[in-house]
């Protein structure tokens, strides 16, 4: 090994961070949000006594959960220029690009682990709580709105932080759709130049960095939470 | 829309002339499993050394224990994938680096794939063991302790049958998720069944075929799992002792 460049490093980080990263952190803020409103909407609809929608929600999250990321990412790489076409009455397939078609991929995705983390919380709410609701005159989506899902999130709250911790580790798997996330921008970096060592070692640290001091972050609310309690 | 289905393609020999699609994809299934298996042997091994270690009164063992679990865990798979495979060989002295390299084909990704997935996932196991550990009442490492066992012997004979018992239910779902990790392999060119599955879409343009025969044969693969693991179970449960219920976690 040739000795370690820091060069190469220093004069990508620009690239590296207000392409890559803003890549990144935009994909997994905007997946969060969306794969929790979708999962909270699939928790619901499992725990519905309307049979046909808890089988449809439950054989969803299955699917979802048994089969790799990789093979979703690809899924959707090429079904949502054909559902764009299919909905925009188009003959061609919509070209997407590869953002949005990564942004859909993680919400749906993420949708499924967010969903088993919800239906926990819905549960761990004493169901007295949800028959005073209705006892108050409340509706169903009174009921939720106002008791139930407030204090599921609140109680699953680190859970779901820490989902949203492996959907930004898991984020790095759009390299496989060659979109240019912070991973992607590093190894477009490290072939031009050669330079394989310096950006992935580069790449581990700050991953490392954020993903730990995030998982810190976490554990002191979890503590905080737990003493309010 | 105007896609037209061709489900014949999964019976058409596929270009590299070794049968057909379909088993050449179930070829993709054979390195699966192949990957995932080692990488499991490995993940067990170290995964359950870590985690009882973690559970010990030695605090620089317990704090290696977790410096290792934080390390990681706090780097994504694929990038750990890739410092096995392009950052690795760099670092150790050049004989040993130019013999990996030059490894034949699926050799030179395996082997790091199989490296990369073992660490990754004993420090998941590590988690459950070291979780299933502290779940067991604290009384019985006292009564181990109180009718003269050695700390040793009272991992030995109270402590880790009961442990490894405890684990076993979320042993499935790590299981289920080292099959399903082993899909990152195919970026450093292991042709398992994903990767096999995205060049037969390259080659014959029948992109959902291709996609959903691979969606299928890991349903199936996972069906096939679950259905052993409860087999595994019930046949090592004992009577009596009930498992701890598991707190739902963060997973992919």
């Amino acid at each position: 090994m040739g000795g370690f460049d820091w060069e190469v490093i220093r004069t990508s980080l620009p690239y590296l961070f207000k392409v890559g990263m803003v890549f990144t952190v935009k994909l997994t803020v905007l997946a969060m949000a969306g794969g929790i409103f979708f999962g909270t909407l699939l928790a619901m609809m499992r725990l519905s006594h309307f049979s046909p929608l808890s089988i449809l929600a439950g054989a969803y999250v299955n699917l979802m959960r048994s089969i790799p990321l990789v093979l979703v990412i690809f899924w959707f790489y090429f079904l949502v220029p054909l559902i764009g076409a299919w909905i925009l009455r188009e003959p061609r397939p919509i070209p997407v690009g590869t953002f949005y078609s990564a942004l859909i991929t993680f919400t749906m995705f993420e949708a499924a682990y967010y969903c088993e983390i919800m239906r926990a919380g819905i549960q761990s709410i004493a169901r007295g709580q949800v028959w005073s609701g209705y006892a108050l005159g409340l509706d169903y989506w009174q009921t939720m709105g106002h008791i139930v899902l407030p204090q599921a999130f609140r109680n699953m709250l680190p859970v779901l932080l820490t989902q949203t911790i492996i959907l930004f580790q898991d984020t790095s798997l759009v390299y496989v759709i060659s979109a240019t996330d912070f991973l992607g921008a590093a190894a477009k970096i490290a072939n031009r130049d050669y330079r394989l060592v310096e950006m992935y070692s580069f790449v581990a640290v700050v991953y490392f960095i954020v993903s730990f001091g995030l998982s810190l972050a976490v554990r002191r609310l979890q503590s905080r939470i737990a003493v309010v309690r | 829309m105007n896609y037209h289905w061709n489900w014949a393609i999964l019976f058409a020999p596929e270009p590299g002339g070794s049968g057909t699609y379909l088993h050449y994809l179930f070829v993709g299934l054979g390195w699966t499993l192949a990957t995932a298996l080692a990488a499991w042997a490995i993940a067990l091994t170290i995964g359950g050394i870590v985690g009882t270690l973690r559970t010990t009164d030695h605090p620089w063992v317990v704090r290696l224990g977790n410096g290792y679990v934080e390390i990681f865990r706090n780097v994504p798979l694929l990038v750990q994938m890739f410092l096995w495979y392009f950052v690795a060989p760099e670092l150790v002295p050049t004989a040993v680096g130019d013999w990996i390299k030059q490894m034949p084909p699926p050799w030179g990704s395996y082997v790091p794939a199989v490296l990369c997935l073992g660490l990754y996932t004993s420090v998941r196991i590590a988690e459950q063991m070291k979780a299933s550990i502290q779940s067991l009442p604290r009384g019985q490492r006292y009564a181990g302790t109180a009718m003269g066992l050695t700390a040793w012997q009272g991992y030995r004979y109270v402590i880790l049958p009961q442990a490894v018992r405890i684990i076993l239910p979320p042993l499935t779902s790590e299981f289920m998720n080292i099959i399903k990790n082993s899909s990152v392999a195919f970026t450093i060119g292991l042709m398992e069944l994903t990767g096999r599955a995205k060049s037969m879409q390259e080659f014959s343009f029948q992109v959902f075929e291709a996609f959903a025969a691979a969606t299928v044969i890991y349903m199936l693969t996972n069906l096939v799992v679950v259905i052993g693991m409860r087999w595994l179970e019930r046949k090592v449960r004992v009577p009596g002792l009930l498992a701890a219920p598991t707190a739902v976690q963060a997973a992919h």
